[in-house]
């Protein structure tokens, strides 16, 4: 019997490729809001413990806190749990970090539905919606801790603000621990003609386990991972359209004004074909976890399966 | 610049706002003239900046967090250098790089965006905080409106800020007791302001906010209480040199008229200095 792969918490690989970083600059510092366990930021913290900013539980603070450092020259990554980063500080990351152009990185720990049974006050199912709107942000989904490395060593070089969406529901490897981020590319991560499915974060494993099943039906499915969610990779999702004639997509994420969208917003535009957007479907979700709320909302391998193969009937009407 | 200079140039720039509001049809007039005495000497006094290198990095930083008076702070900056001063015409108009509120992207000089109240604070916090960690002596300077002082986030900056006792840390409150619907003390009046920022752990003050003699002495590094950020409350009036402006909660942001305009002029050109 097949052995079911390692699962893997990205938050590990986010501090430990954060620290490595921090110690060739020191630049790079950690702004928290009394989150220094639920970020794994103890092991910073006890490196570098001037270089931890834990402003206490003060969300628009530590946002404000995050732009200031970055005019002093630091380079802030500012980390708190999803939902209240992104819902509590959403007025100084749009006046502070993106209309003024910081150097910042956002982390939202946590995202998604990661506190699944805490419920839909700790979850962070809007962040890609209120974030991508914002000009200038890029948006990052990274799908495995290689991909969570790289996106990390990649905001810590890019000269602008950043949205790292970080979950620590476990995912297996996807990638190769060599993989480099490309922003706004998509990496596809599985041929097919068939249908795309787009996914990020927690939900690429998913939609690879999906086109497998697919394939058993005869559906060879494209799987792109799609990391950066602003600014998108129109021209793939342009390529998917054409080339195989039908896309789905899967978020953690509710399924309104988030991935989905993104990708709607692209295909209407340019070559219009038919879509299922797999998401969180416009409701507060009902308690469970993370793993077991993205089965009940048709994320599970059969739920995309399934989905998958409806829009294959609507392509051939 | 010796006082009577500061005090010439603080006229200077009254009559310049007056003048560009005026043209621009447009502005926070009342709250520029409560703030000016306040922005010229911190300009063309107190902080160490180099117009021709804004980005300098150890300038003393400057946060308007009262984002509405930002043509008090253009015209306060094409004074001093750092912009040019044939575009203050600009103000307001299509495409112009001089907005309602500053941007820091569009406008040299400028440190961060400010125009939602309650965000200068924080960012002060960090920009301070970035120079204790380069143990650098640059200072930050943030100047508030007092009815934006009912904004929690100013708050929870206010804690971050003794907490790290940011001693290079410096809020000046423009304290005209009107916000821009109605007298403080008939909203939320926040009295007594500086007794709550004592509570929270800051050195306090209360001076003169028109008196430039006062300004320059509260913001001056020998008045720094060592590991506490400092709060200097100043007594202020909003459309202070106006006669028909001053303390009167409508001018805010209205607009004179032609003859309005003219009388303004006149009471500013004349006023003794």
């Amino acid at each position: 019997m097949k052995q079911p792969p390692a699962l893997h918490d990205c938050r590990d690989a986010f501090v430990s490729t954060l620290e490595k970083l921090a110690q060739s600059n020191n630049n790079i510092v950690a702004v928290c809001n009394d989150s220094v366990g639920s970020s794994k930021l103890a092991g910073f913290s006890d490196k570098f413990p001037e270089r931890l900013i834990n402003v206490g539980i003060a969300e628009q603070n530590m946002v404000g806190v995050g732009a200031g450092l970055a005019n002093g020259g630091k380079i802030p990554f500012v980390c708190a749990a999803s939902c209240f980063l992104t819902g509590r500080a959403l007025e100084q990351i749009k006046a502070d970090i993106a209309y003024s152009q910081t150097n910042v990185k956002l982390c939202g720990i946590s995202a998604g539905m990661a506190y699944g049974e805490l419920g839909p006050t700790h979850h962070s199912i809007e962040d890609f919606a209120w974030i991508r709107v914002l000009p200038g942000i890029v948006v990052i989904a990274p799908a495995d801790p290689a991909e969570t490395s790289a996106a990390v060593k990649f905001a810590a070089n890019h000269p602008g603000p950043v949205f790292l969406r970080l979950s620590r529901v476990g995912v297996p490897d996807i990638f190769e621990s060599t993989h480099r981020f490309e922003m706004g590319k998509a990496a596809c991560v599985r041929e097919g003609s068939d249908i795309t499915i787009i996914a990020n974060g927690t939900l690429t494993h998913r939609a690879l386990d999906g086109a497998e099943l697919l394939a058993q039906h005869g559906i060879e499915a494209r799987v792109l991972n799609m990391a950066t969610v602003s600014p998108i990779d129109s021209s793939a999702i342009i390529n998917a359209a054409k080339n195989t004639g039908a896309i789905l997509t899967c978020e953690e994420h509710s399924v309104h004004a988030g991935l989905g969208s993104a990708v709607a917003e692209i295909v209407v535009q340019n070559c219009p074909v038919p879509m299922k957007i797999l998401g969180v479907p416009g409701i507060f979700a009902p308690t469970g976890s993370a793993n077991f709320l993205l089965d009940e909302f048709g994320m599970s391998a059969e739920g995309i399966n399934d989905a998958g193969r409806k829009l294959v009937d609507k392509k051939r009407v | 610049m010796d006082l009577k200079g500061l005090r010439d140039t603080a006229r200077k720039i009254r009559l310049l706002d007056l003048e560009t509001v005026y043209n621009a049809g447009a502005g926070h007039i009342g709250g520029e003239m409560s703030a000016i005495d306040i922005l010229t000497t911190l300009y063309f006094h107190t902080l160490n900046i180099k117009p021709e290198q804004p980005d300098y990095p150890l300038r003393d930083r400057f946060v308007l967090s009262k984002g509405h008076t930002a043509c008090a702070l253009y015209v306060t900056l094409a004074t001093r250098g750092f912009i040019d001063q044939a575009l203050l015409p600009s103000f307001l108009q299509p495409n112009s790089t001089l907005n309602g509120h500053p941007n820091r992207v569009k406008v040299p000089g400028v440190e961060t965006n400010t125009g939602p109240l309650g965000h200068g604070l924080p960012v002060a916090v960090g920009m301070a905080k970035a120079a204790k960690l380069s143990t650098e002596d640059w200072r930050v300077f943030v100047l508030c409106g007092d009815g934006e002082l009912q904004e929690g986030s100013n708050w929870e900056a206010a804690m971050a800020a003794a907490q790290f006792k940011l001693d290079n840390l410096t809020l000046i409150v423009d304290h005209n007791r009107l916000q821009q619907g109605a007298r403080l003390e008939d909203t939320n009046s926040l009295a007594p302001i500086a007794d709550k920022f004592a509570a929270f752990g800051w050195s306090t003050t209360e001076i003169d906010g028109h008196n430039i003699e006062d300004i320059a002495n509260a913001l001056d590094t020998k008045t720094v209480s060592k590991h506490q950020p400092t709060c200097v409350v100043a007594n202020t009036s909003k459309g202070c040199g106006i006669s028909f402006m001053q303390d009167r909660v409508e001018w805010h942001h209205k607009v004179p008229n032609k003859e309005q305009y003219e009388q303004a002029r006149k009471e500013l050109e004349g006023a003794a200095i």
